[in-house]
C-alpha cells in the first residue's frame, strides 16, 4: 500500500502556511514558500474561507503524459516523480495539470510538483491534511 | 539578510519616484525589527522638522528569524507620531513580514511626498508608483478589493492601507495590514496621508536556499512542539485575548464608561467566553504561526425592514473590547462589534478613538462641549451615536472633531477636562487598569505601550509592591522586549524564546550570537530610543498623571498620586543615570 496526500479538512485552516514553509525547506532547501508543492490560499480575499491546491494523485497524470521527454514518470498510487535529468523546463506539464497543483522554480529551471511524502502533514497544527493509503 | 551580515535596505523616494538598495553591515549589530528600525529613524528624522513633514521617514523593518521560525511573525515600524510629537513605533503581524522577507528586503524606508494619491507595489523584481487618485476616500475595505484585483500573487501578498481618517490625518490613524491586523497606534496611517500614500502591496519569489537544513530543521520542530504542544500559548487560540475580560473584571482592573468604573456590570454579556459562543465564526493566523489567535467575530444588522439582513466579520481582541466596549458602556457583543466595525473601515486606531470617545461623552456631561459641538447625543451604551460620533471624527466634521481628531492633549488644551483625560506619557491608555506597575510602565514606556514592558504583569502577579521592584521590573523587561521585538519575535510567544531558545534558533541559521550580546542589544536599543525621544523634545519632568486614575480602585486598591510620582521620580533618575554611562561608552 502506498499513501497520498489529502486536503479534506480545510475547513479548519487558520492560514498559517506552515505547511507551504515545510514543503519549501525540506523538499526544496528553501525558506521561500514560493517553493512549496502544496499551495494555501484564501478563495479571494482574507474573510474567504481558505484553500489547499494539492497534488490530486492522477492514476493517469496528464502531466506525466504532456512531458515530451518522460521527466514526469507515473509513481505507484498516483501521482508522479521528477527525474530531474530529464526535466528541459518546457512547461507543459504545467498547463496539463488542470487542478493548477504544478508551478516553476524558475531558479533551479524545474517544475515544483508533489513527492506525497507528507512532511506537511506532519507539521499541520489544525489536522487539515493527512495521508490516505491507496492501491497501487 | 539571510545568509550574509548586512541590512539590505529598500529606500523610497516618493518625491521623486526612485528607489536604492543599501547592504548595511554597520546596522547588522542590531539584527533587525525595532533594532534597526530604531537606529534608521535615528539617522534619517529631522528633529527640527514637524512630524508630517514631507522629509519624514517612515521605517519598517523584519528581523533574521522572520516568517521561517514559528511565531516569528511581526514587522516593526517606525516614525516620528503625530499623535505625540515624539518617538513612534508601532507592531503588525499578517503576512507583511513574510512578503518583505521574500521579496528580499529587510527593512524599507519611505520618504517624500508623494505629488498625487499614489500606492506602492513593490516585488522581488519591481518597484513601482502606481496612481491611486481614485482610491483616495475609499474604506479600508474597499482600497483592500481594488488592490487586490488590481495586482498579482494572491496567497503571497501582503496589502498594506490607510482609511478616510489616514487621509485626513486625525493623528491617531492606522495602517491596516492585511485586513485583520493593523499599526494601529501612534498614527502611522497619518504618516502614509501625510505622503499621500494609500497603500503599498509587496510580494516576492526570490530564491532563498537553506544553509543548513538539518540544524535548521531540527530547531524549526523544537520550537514548533514548543509552540503547539505545551500550554505556553494555548490561551491565544481558545478564547484569545479577551479572555482577559472576565478576570480584569473579576479584580477591579476593567476601565469602563471612562474609568469611572474599574468593574462592568456588563462584564459578561461582552467577555471572551460570551463572544466565543455567540460570535466567533472563525480562527485565522498571521503567516508562520501555527497558533492562530486571530478571533473573527460576527454580527447581523438589519438594513432594512422586511428581514432585511447583512452579515458583517470583523476581528476582535481584549484591546477592542475594553476599549469600544466597557469604557463606553456597551452592553452586547453585537453592539461592540459593530463600532469595531465602524473603527476598521475609517481607519482609526481603536484604543484611542474608544478613550477619545469616553472622554467626550464625560466632557458633555459635564458641560465643557456641548452638543452643538458633538452634533449627536454621546452617552455611555448609545452604541447608535458613537457609531456616527467615529464617522465625524475621520471626516473631521466640524472644529470640535477636528480637535478630538488630534487625540486628548489638543482637546484638553481647548476644552478642559484633563483630569479625566486618560493619558498616560501622551498616549491615550490601554486597557489595564491594574495599578502602579501598568501606570509607570505605559507612562515611561518608548511608544507608551502595555507592551513596552507589561507593568500589568507585574500587577497581577507579584505578591506585593515594593516600589523599588516595580521600577527594576519596568526597565528590565523593556529591555529583554527589545531583544524580542528586533527578532520580530510575536510577545505572545516570549515564554516559548527564552534566550536559549533565541540563541539556538539564530545559531542554526548561522548566526553565532552569545547571551551577552543579546544583553548588549536590548540595552543599545533602549538607550537609543531614549535618545531619539531626547531630541524630540520628549521628557517626563513636571509630568502631571491624570486625577481619574486615583479615583477608581486598582486590583490594589486606589493608587496614592504621591507613591505614582514617587516611582516616576525613581524611574526617572536611575534611566537617566545609565543613559549617562552609555553615552559615555558610545
Amino acid at each position: 500500500m502506498t499513501k497520498v496526500l489529502r486536503a479534506d479538512n480545510m475547513n479548519k485552516c487558520l492560514g498559517c502556511f506552515t505547511c507551504m514553509l515545510t514543503c519549501a525547506a525540506v523538499n526544496h532547501n528553501n525558506h521561500n514558500l514560493a517553493k512549496s508543492s502544496i499551495k494555501v490560499k484564501t478563495r479571494g480575499g482574507l474573510q474567504s474561507k481558505f484553500a489547499a491546491t494539492i497534488c490530486v494523485a492522477c492514476k493517469e497524470p496528464a502531466c506525466a503524459e504532456a512531458c515530451p521527454t518522460n521527466a514526469l514518470v507515473r509513481r505507484p498510487g498516483g501521482g508522479v516523480k521528477l527525474i530531474r535529468e530529464r526535466c528541459i523546463a518546457c512547461e507543459k506539464c504545467v498547463s496539463a495539470c488542470i487542478v493548477g497543483s504544478i508551478h516553476m522554480d524558475y531558479d533551479r529551471k524545474i517544475p515544483i510538483v508533489c513527492k506525497h511524502c507528507g512532511a506537511c502533514v506532519r507539521m499541520c497544527p489544525h489536522n487539515c491534511l493527512s495521508m490516505e493509503e491507496v492501491m497501487e | 539578510m539571510l545568509g550574509n551580515d548586512f541590512i539590505r535596505v529598500l529606500y523610497i523616494d516618493l518625491q521623486n519616484r526612485k528607489a536604492d538598495i543599501k547592504e548595511r553591515k554597520d546596522l547588522y549589530r542590531y539584527l533587525g525589527g525595532t533594532g534597526v528600525a530604531a537606529k534608521l529613524l535615528e539617522e534619517n528624522m529631522k528633529k527640527d522638522l514637524p512630524p508630517l513633514h514631507k522629509e519624514q521617514p517612515l521605517i519598517i523593518s523584519i528581523g533574521p528569524l522572520s516568517t521561517i521560525f514559528p511565531v516569528v511573525t511581526k514587522a516593526v515600524a517606525t516614525f516620528i507620531s503625530p499623535h505625540t510629537g515624539e518617538y513612534g513605533e508601532s507592531h503588525a503581524g499578517g503576512r507583511l513580514a513574510m512578503a518583505m522577507r521574500n521579496a528580499g528586503y529587510d527593512a524599507i524606508v519611505i520618504t517624500g511626498r508623494a505629488d498625487k494619491p499614489t500606492y506602492l507595489s513593490i516585488t522581488d523584481r519591481s518597484i513601482e508608483f502606481k496612481d491611486a487618485r481614485a482610491m483616495w476616500g475609499l474604506d479600508i475595505e474597499e482600497v483592500g478589493r481594488v488592490v487586490r484585483e488590481r495586482e498579482p500573487g494572491p496567497g503571497k501578498r501582503s496589502i498594506i492601507r490607510i482609511g478616510r481618517a489616514g487621509e485626513n490625518l486625525v493623528t491617531y490613524s492606522c495602517v491596516n495590514v492585511d485586513t485583520y491586523r493593523h499599526f494601529g497606534r501612534l498614527g502611522m496611517g497619518t504618516v502614509f496621508g501625510s505622503k499621500n500614500l494609500k497603500a503599498m502591496i509587496i510580494m516576492g519569489e526570490r530564491d532563498l536556499p537553506i544553509s543548513n537544513l538539518k540544524e535548521y530543521f531540527k530547531t524549526y520542530q523544537e520550537i514548533y512542539k514548543k509552540a503547539t504542544q505545551t500550554d505556553a500559548m494555548a490561551k491565544y487560540h481558545e478564547l484569545g485575548t479577551p479572555i482577559n475580560i472576565k478576570v480584569l473584571n473579576a479584580i477591579n482592573s476593567l476601565p469602563t464608561k471612562n474609568l469611572l468604573q474599574s468593574t462592568f456590570e456588563h462584564a459578561d454579556d461582552i467577555s471572551g467566553e460570551t463572544f466565543a459562543e455567540k460570535n466567533l465564526i472563525r480562527k485565522v493566523s498571521c503567516t508562520g504561526c501555527p497558533i492562530g489567535c486571530i478571533h473573527i467575530g460576527q454580527f447581523r444588522r438589519e438594513f432594512d425592514k422586511g428581514y432585511e439582513y447583512e452579515s458583517i466579520a470583523v476581528s476582535y481582541d481584549h484591546e477592542l473590547i475594553y476599549a469600544l466596549g466597557s469604557l463606553l458602556g456597551i452592553r452586547t457583543s453585537d453592539e461592540v462589534l459593530e463600532i469595531i466595525e465602524e473603527v476598521e473601515l475609517a481607519g482609526l486606531d481603536a484604543m484611542t478613538t474608544g478613550v477619545v470617545l469616553a472622554w467626550a461623552t464625560e466632557a458633555l456631561q459635564k458641560g465643557l462641549i456641548t452638543k452643538q459641538d458633538t452634533l449627536v447625543d454621546l452617552e455611555f451604551g448609545n452604541t447608535k451615536e458613537y457609531i456616527k460620533a467615529i464617522d465625524y471624527i475621520a471626516d473631521r466634521a466640524n472644529e470640535f472633531y477636528y480637535t478630538i481628531g488630534n487625540g486628548l492633549n489638543e482637546a484638553v488644551k481647548k476644552y478642559g477636562g484633563q483630569e479625566f483625560a486618560l493619558l498616560y506619557g501622551g498616549n491615550e491608555m490601554a486597557g489595564y487598569h491594574t495599578g502602579y506597575a501598568f501606570a509607570l510602565g505605559q507612562t515611561v514606556g518608548a511608544r507608551h505601550s502595555h507592551l513596552d514592558n507589561a507593568g500589568y504583569s507585574y500587577d497581577q502577579t507579584a505578591k506585593e509592591l515594593r516600589d523599588e521592584e516595580i521600577v527594576d521590573y519596568v526597565i528590565k523587561e523593556e529591555k529583554e522586549r527589545n531583544v524580542l521585538t528586533s527578532l520580530c519575535i510575536c510577545l505572545f510567544a516570549r515564554k516559548v524564546y527564552d534566550r536559549p531558545t533565541i540563541l539556538k534558533a539564530l545559531h542554526s541559521i548561522g548566526i553565532d550570537w552569545t547571551d551577552d550580546d543579546l544583553t548588549r542589544l536590548g540595552n543599545d536599543i533602549f538607550f537609543t530610543k531614549l535618545k531619539i525621544k531626547k531630541e524630540l523634545g520628549f521628557s517626563l519632568e513636571n509630568y502631571r498623571f491624570p486625577k481619574r486614575v486615583f479615583e477608581t480602585p486598582t486590583l490594589w486598591g486606589r493608587m496614592d498620586e504621591e507613591r505614582l510620582n514617587k516611582l516616576l521620580k525613581m524611574y526617572i533618575e536611575r534611566v537617566e543615570k545609565e543613559y549617562a554611562d552609555w553615552s559615555r561608552g558610545q
